[in-house]
């Protein structure tokens, strides 16, 4: 009466790597193309006043598994991950707090068939070996400021590396969609936008623009970790808010998602 | 006047007269010839005659002047009936039947589709064969009183179905459906999910359905008088009496349906008579309507290449059809609606499919039945269902998601795996029942709680809330830590004692129900020998599985209290949860759900019907969980069980595809009457823009029927794609919602119809969002 299920799909014999990874979403459709399974790694040195995953900041929120327990999770959902076009993101958190991992999970993931998203904010990206780049299908790059000092403030860390990394995806030619959230008070003044607008001008390599409207979904997290959240009165931006925003990028040639 | 001078005078008006004279060499004229113009055999004339259409839906038109101004009508109508109090109007004297009442209107001159149920729209009749006390107690909950010489009557002179139920049923019988561990037995009211084939009267006219039955009934087994062949000859006579009814009852709209349709609106028409016959008669618990739209669409075709109707006509056709099942109500009791909500009628449509042949079912008609949503706006009735296949035209697949996402009123079936059981003409009944049209019909048997079967196997067949006795006396578990295979081969024997009660209840129900609420007219519609299948159910599997692995994966502590009732459980450890793609759970579900289908299959059925199974509650989850004490999965008592085989809510953390997979490894041969998955999404979570959620929605369908690893595909899901807080919203501000409309399992409900504990049990549902 039993009933037994069939074999999976063939989990190649890669080295296993461990790592602490938060939660995963097996229908995420939000981070890169299609259908999507995306690991949340725990782990992040950014401090975002918006983050919606502060319980993700720190490693140890995490639950340790091998990297290879995770492909075997992943390769069950082969079949509908390819059929939608959509693949395996790692998002976090932070992945590139453990690129080893990423690099393990991404080789895995490539042996398998499966289309890799790299969600960062390339803070780390100087950790990212060429060779797990050479394992990224593509990168979500995360611009939460164009300018210096207010990516400061915003995430507690310089933007240099950042810009650094989006260079050398540039010269790899590796396949990015940048994206932006648009935070009314933080991140919409029209400089800002223009700044993150110029820097995406630049480079040759993105594909599409993700102009993200800010969101509370993530509030009560920062409340149940006993955290302050300093963006309680900070409304979600307008329609209108949004199409302005789209406009300042499309003034400087570039395209956002939800314009195009 | 006599129903004789009725039928006469009703006849003799020839100047006014529809469809009188039609004969097959017109009304066939065009059609490609078969075997189906020598006997009834309806697959046979769509699968020569269909049109598949492979395109998109920029062909449709939108709604006429006429239609919008009826709807508009028929929307004040039902403003009243809401303020009203749910009720707009009620016949307290007159039992409906196919004679019962004069034609009834909405506004004549708007109206190219007649027929009401009663002389008024949204007057409800009463249909007493079901149960005269249901009558009297629906009709005093809205303030009427019955006319007390039909109380009479019903309760004097002629038994109904109910009082033969309980003229049978044994003291255990009525122990276990006054404890809940059986609810929504079809006991008190009529057991409908019988689909009649109501193409039929548009195909062939009524004339030949009538003379095909009096030739069965002249060579019936005359010679040996056995109960049985008593029986057939009686239901066949029953039958012709009713077909013969139908034409005098299409006669006072001005329509003779003698002979078969002539046009489209003619065929809308003659089939829409036949089923308004069936819902007058019987206040079925899901009065379903087939698979109607593509058949319908070869007279469209017929016409629209003829020049006779334009696709604005068509359209209006579609619309004006539809109007009318949104008018489909019944008079029942708010103890009815608190189980299952919002006044339902199961008014089921299938769309789609594949033939067997490997070609489309998809019409253009399949398109304009489902833009009936835009044209009316969305609403839960009639109940859409698609019959959803990996090879059904990408056009189709991604108007049905638009469609979806703009209105949650669609749900979805698995024509792959069911086409493999029922071939390419089934429908499906009620919400997840398929059956073949014309050919089979089933013993509607509501469902068993499983749950509260485990706990009477830890409680030794004592009620958990009462303390009574209900179950039979077994030993019971008396360790405090529970033992996996204690409590197994605890629950088995009592599993045996709940099947062998069940089955016998229902056998009672039945045996009854063909006695004394004989639906005469839908089976005429019907061939005259059909398989039968007895469609038992169950509740509460997510609950069973996820308390037996806390049982095995962790540690579970029983509280008694003074009576020696476990009460409460204290789990230790992070035992695995069903809904999270996890193996080690989802196994104990498909066990639970396979032993209890096994211990059904051991006690016979009336009629030799076939067992099957549902999983699947609608709403009636959140009565269920009122009924049951707390369980062994952390459920604390009273809290409502998960609908259908959905996982418990919050539970799924996985997101949906892992959820999905652990639903779709419940294997279909083990449930054949359907295992029901409701999926809510908040729009954002499906994608960025429109254009990407069309394709993430079909993709996931496709994917959640077709390519699991692990089974033969999943069988049916709701969907719903709303944002939480227009939810919250319409709970303070019904008014501003009249027709947001949400899917429950296998069925859909105007939202603000619900209770306030269902609407929240919607609301704290899990909800597929975009964080972590």
């Amino acid at each position: 009466m039993w009933s037994t299920a069939p074999s999976m799909a063939v989990v190649p014999e890669v080295t296993s790597v461990d790592g602490y990874v938060h939660s995963v979403e097996t229908a995420g459709t939000v981070d890169g193309p299609g259908v999507r399974f995306v690991v949340f790694l725990a782990g992040c040195r950014l401090t975002c006043l918006y983050c919606h995953n502060p319980d993700t900041q720190k490693l140890g929120g995490g639950r340790l598994v091998t990297s290879r327990a995770l492909l075997q999770e992943i390769a069950e959902y082969k079949p509908y991950l390819v059929h939608t076009h959509g693949g395996v993101t790692l998002s976090g958190g932070e992945p590139l707090v453990q690129p080893a991992f990423v690099e393990a999970v991404f080789q895995g993931c490539k042996d398998l068939g499966l289309h890799t998203a790299l969600d960062t904010s390339g803070f780390l990206g100087a950790r990212a070996s060429d060779a797990l780049l050479d394992a990224t299908d593509l990168v979500l790059l995360d611009i939460k400021s164009g300018l210096p000092a207010l990516y400061q403030r915003v995430t507690g860390v310089p933007l240099q590396p950042t810009l650094e990394f989006a260079r050398r995806l540039e010269a790899r030619r590796q396949p990015v969609w940048v994206r932006f959230v648009l935070v009314p008070g933080l991140t919409d003044g029209e400089n800002n936008i223009r700044a993150v607008a110029r820097i995406v001008a630049k480079l040759t390599n993105v594909e599409r623009v993700e102009v993200l409207p800010f969101h509370k979904m993530g509030e009560h997290k920062w409340e149940e970790m006993g955290m302050e959240y300093k963006l309680k009165e900070t409304p979600s931006p307008t329609r209108e808010q949004l199409e302005c925003a789209d406009a300042i990028f499309r003034a400087e040639g570039v395209m956002t998602a939800s314009s195009g | 006047m006599t129903r004789q001078d009725h039928e006469s005078a009703a006849l003799a008006d020839d100047e006014q007269t529809w469809g009188k004279g039609n004969t097959p060499e017109v009304s066939w004229a065009g059609f490609t010839a078969g075997p189906w113009q020598h006997e009834i055999d309806v697959r046979d004339f769509i699968q020569r005659n269909v049109t598949p259409y492979t395109g998109d839906h920029k062909f449709l038109a939108g709604a006429t002047k006429a239609t919008k101004a009826l709807w508009n009508r028929v929307m004040e109508l039902r403003k009243e009936e809401f303020e009203k109090g749910g009720v707009l109007d009620a016949d307290t004297s007159v039992p409906s039947d196919l004679l019962s009442h004069g034609a009834g209107y909405i506004q004549p001159s708007l109206e190219s589709i007649v027929g009401l149920q009663t002389d008024k729209p949204l007057k409800r009749a009463i249909m007493p064969t079901g149960g005269v006390k249901m009558v009297v107690d629906g009709l005093k909950a809205y303030g009427y009183k019955i006319d007390p010489a039909i109380q009479e009557i019903f309760g004097r002179y002629r038994k109904s179905h109910n009082q033969g139920v309980f003229d049978a049923y044994t003291s255990e019988m009525r122990a276990i459906r006054k404890s809940g561990i059986i609810t929504g037995l079809p006991d008190a009211y009529g057991r409908g999910r019988i689909i009649g084939d109501y193409r039929r009267v548009a195909l062939y006219g009524v004339d030949r359905l009538i003379a095909e039955r009096e030739e069965q009934k002249d060579i019936s087994d005359a010679a040996r008088m056995t109960e049985e062949v008593i029986r057939e000859r009686e239901e066949l006579s029953d039958q012709i009496r009713a077909l013969k009814d139908l034409k005098v009852m299409a006669s006072k709209y001005g329509y003779d349906i003698s002979g078969p349709a002539n046009t489209a609106q003619e065929a809308i028409q003659w089939l829409y008579f036949g089923y308004l016959g069936a819902i007058k008669e019987q206040n079925g618990a899901a009065m379903s309507l087939g698979r109607t739209s593509t058949f319908l669409d070869i007279y469209v075709e017929r016409d629209l290449k003829a020049h006779r109707l334009t696709e604005s006509e068509a359209q209006a056709l579609f619309d004006q059809f539809v109007i009318k099942l949104r008018l489909v109500k019944f008079l029942r009791t708010p103890d009815y609606d608190a189980l299952f909500s919002g006044d339902p009628t199961w008014v089921t449509e299938s769309i789609g499919g594949m033939s067997s042949d490997g070609r489309p079912l998809v019409t253009k008609s399949s398109f304009r039945f489902l833009h009936t949503l835009d044209t009316l706006g969305p609403a839960p009735e009639p109940n859409l269902t698609v019959l959803w296949s990996h090879a059904l035209p990408q056009g189709f697949k991604d108007f049905c998601a638009m469609t979806s996402i703009r209105t949650s009123s669609i749900q979805y079936e698995n024509d792959d795996l069911m086409r493999g059981f029922w071939g390419d003409d089934y429908g499906i009944a009620c919400c997840v029942s398929p059956m073949r049209i014309g050919k089979q019909m089933q013993f509607f048997g509501a469902r068993a709680n499983l749950a509260k079967c485990m706990l009477y196997a830890l409680n030794g067949g004592r009620d958990e809330l009462t303390g009574e006795q209900i179950g039979p006396a077994l030993e019971p578990i008396s360790s405090d830590v529970l033992d996996y295979d204690e409590v197994i081969g605890h629950f088995l024997p009592m599993m045996d004692w709940l099947a062998r009660t069940y089955v016998g209840a229902l056998n009672v129900i039945h045996y009854m129900h063909d006695k004394y609420s004989y639906e005469r007219l839908e089976m005429a519609l019907h061939d005259k020998d059909v398989l039968r299948t007895l469609a038992c159910g169950m509740a509460g599997l997510s609950v069973v599985a996820d308390s037996l692995a806390a049982i095995k994966y962790a540690k579970v502590t029983a509280v008694r209290d003074e009576r020696g009732l476990a009460q409460d459980f204290i789990i230790e450890g992070d035992p695995p949860r069903f809904g999270n793609n996890d193996e080690r759970v989802d196994a104990i579900a498909r066990w639970a759900m396979e032993a209890f289908m096994e211990k059904l299959k051991k006690i016979p059925a009336y009629r030799n019907a076939v067992h099957t199974q549902s999983i699947l509650t609608i709403t009636s989850n959140v009565v269920y969980g009122k009924k049951t004490g707390a369980t062994p999965d952390g459920r604390k008592k009273g809290e409502p069980f998960a609908p259908g085989a959905n996982p418990m809510s919050g539970r799924d953390f996985k997101g949906a595809l892992a959820s999905m997979s652990s639903v779709a490894k419940l294997d279909y041969r083990h449930a054949q009457d359907g295992i029901s998955y409701t999926f809510s999404i908040v729009p954002s979570a499906l994608g960025p823009v429109e254009s990407d959620q069309i394709a993430n929605l079909t993709g996931l369908l496709d994917t959640y029927f077709g390519l699991n690893p692990h089974s033969n595909g999943a069988q049916h899901i709701n969907v719903n794609v709303l944002e939480r807080e227009a939810l919250l919203d319409a709970m303070e501000h019904p008014e501003k919602y009249p027709q947001l409309t949400i899917r429950v399992s296998g069925y859909a409900v105007n939202f603000v119809k619900l209770t306030r504990e269902q609407q929240l049990d919607v609301v704290n549902r899990t909800f597929h969002g975009c964080c972590a």
